[in-house]
């Protein structure tokens, strides 16, 4: 199996896609620094960008790559390997291409401006992000055959995850108004990992006052260590259930 | 050696597999014929694992191909149409699959020589035409020594040289004993190779004979005349 994660890293890097994204990346993060006078600040624009960009790029990247594998899929499958190898090989690939990535290209500029708790959290939570939207796409691909409908569907899955998520809890909030919906919220952050990452973040960041009775909530949950904790493996399990799940399906695809 | 169980197997509402049953033993050199659509290819690619059986399935040496996937590494597989990762080198696939394998000697080379592959190894995959694609797919078939051979209409695309080179060095294989497993619609090729023929119907075995008793059963002496009379007898 080591071996197959081998030909696909060879071959992501072959391909200079993650390489620009790399460099944009650092392109992005040195800029944002740069422009922005103190380094809370500068975090803070750098956190909106990477959970717009990371997620998007990862997962559709993944998806683009996982149908454009599919000759290399059906060459493997006819070898003495077997099919679970295969599926995970892809995606410890496309896993460790982008999160390497991410590393040299957000890691690095936030670790020379602000190697602090903050710092650390922000790029151990975009590690995560990218391998969660990795496992995603892969869910993805694997339901169905038609190349443009799966990208499609990772588009979709994406608009979902950064943008339509958000708007139905904003949503959920003003109708409910009057229930006290505090604790709920906890919850719900759950069921979006990108907001969850936001969330960690932020309240390394202290600025968890601009948040109101809500940020007070959060803080007293996710700021302690069990709060750490649990969230840490929400995000595990955003990470293992869909690839579980898709592996599933693999299994008894036909190819 | 090889033997399928009650296999069927849809593709939506269409039943391209029914109930087919068959063994196979060593040193067979089995023709796989039938119109197109009667699931000759799906059948191959049950036996690979790359189709997951509805219900039923094969085994290889007495195991159940569901469990395990070592047994591919007996079999050497020429697919109808070769699909290869299209930014890789002729080269590169080839040493990947040995490096995959783990089988760096005692390789087969025979036909890499004789269809003179050496000096395409640099060429991409995505820019081959379909023959030469078809040579790498054969090549790579009869690479590792496999005990097993399935050759997918092995000599479609290939020019007549290259399908000379390509029947010969299945016959000498069929002398080392090999099991053979071929697909092809043009019968008078087979005619010096194959032992047994199965033709298959509209996801049913029809038949599966020795070729010596099928052409004495209905007195003909070459294959395509003898199947043609079988097939008539069967509409009539």
């Amino acid at each position: 199996m080591i071996k197959i994660v081998k030909y696909i890293l060879l071959d992501i890097l072959r391909n200079k896609i993650v390489l620009a994204y790399t460099l944009f990346l650092l392109a992005i993060s040195f800029t944002v620094f740069s422009l922005e006078d103190s380094v809370q600040k500068g975090l803070l624009s750098l956190l909106n960008l990477i959970l717009f960009i990371v997620p998007l790029v990862s997962i559709i990247f993944s998806t683009i790559y996982i149908y454009n594998s599919s000759e290399f899929i059906e060459l493997l499958l006819s070898q003495p390997i077997k099919r679970r190898s295969i599926w995970l090989s892809l995606f410890i690939g496309l896993a460790s291409a982008l999160s390497i990535s991410f590393l040299i290209g957000a890691g690095i500029p936030v670790m020379l401006y602000c190697t602090s708790a903050t710092g650390l959290m922000m790029v151990l939570m975009g590690v995560l992000i990218s391998i969660i939207f990795v496992s995603i796409a892969m869910l993805a691909t694997v339901k169905t055959r038609d190349k443009a409908k799966g990208i499609g569907i990772a588009i979709m899955l994406w608009l979902y995850f950064s943008l339509v998520f958000d708007g139905l809890v904003l949503f959920l909030l003003f109708q409910f108004a009057d229930y006290p919906l505090e604790k709920p919220m906890i919850a719900i952050t759950a069921l979006n990992p990108l907001d969850l990452g936001r969330i960690m973040i932020l309240l390394k960041m202290d600025v968890s006052a601009l948040m109101g009775y809500t940020g007070a909530i959060f803080k007293d949950f996710f700021g302690t260590q069990k709060g750490f904790v649990v969230s840490i493996f929400i995000m595990l399990l955003w990470i293992c259930l869909p690839l579980f799940y898709s592996l599933r399906k693999f299994n008894r695809k036909d190819l | 050696m090889i033997e399928a169980i009650n296999i069927n197997k849809s593709f939506g509402k269409l039943q391209v597999l029914k109930d087919i049953s068959f063994s196979s033993g060593v040193g067979e050199c089995i023709a796989l014929i039938g119109p197109n659509g009667c699931g000759k290819t799906t059948l191959i690619k049950c036996l690979l694992g790359m189709v997951v059986p509805d219900s039923g399935g094969f085994t290889f040496k007495g195991e159940d191909i569901a469990k395990g996937s070592a047994y591919r590494s007996l079999i050497g597989y020429m697919p109808q149409i070769g699909r290869y990762p299209e930014n890789m080198k002729i080269g590169q696939v080839m040493d990947m699959l040995t490096d995959i394998r783990q089988k760096h000697h005692g390789l087969d080379e025979d036909l890499i020589g004789a269809f003179q592959l050496k000096k395409l190894y640099n060429k991409r995959m995505g820019t081959l035409s379909g023959g030469t694609m078809q040579k790498v797919s054969a090549s790579i078939a009869f690479l590792f020594r496999p005990e097993v051979l399935i050759l997918d209409e092995p000599t479609a695309g290939l020019d007549p040289i290259a399908s000379e080179i390509l029947k010969e060095k299945i016959l000498l294989e069929k002398q080392n004993g090999k099991l053979f497993l071929i697909t092809s619609h043009i019968l008078s090729e087979l005619d010096d190779l194959v032992s047994h023929i199965v033709y298959m119907q509209d996801g049913h075995i029809i038949f599966y004979k020795a070729i010596d008793a099928l052409k004495t059963e209905v007195g003909e002496t070459k294959l395509a005349k003898a199947v043609a009379h079988f097939m008539n007898n069967k509409t009539a």
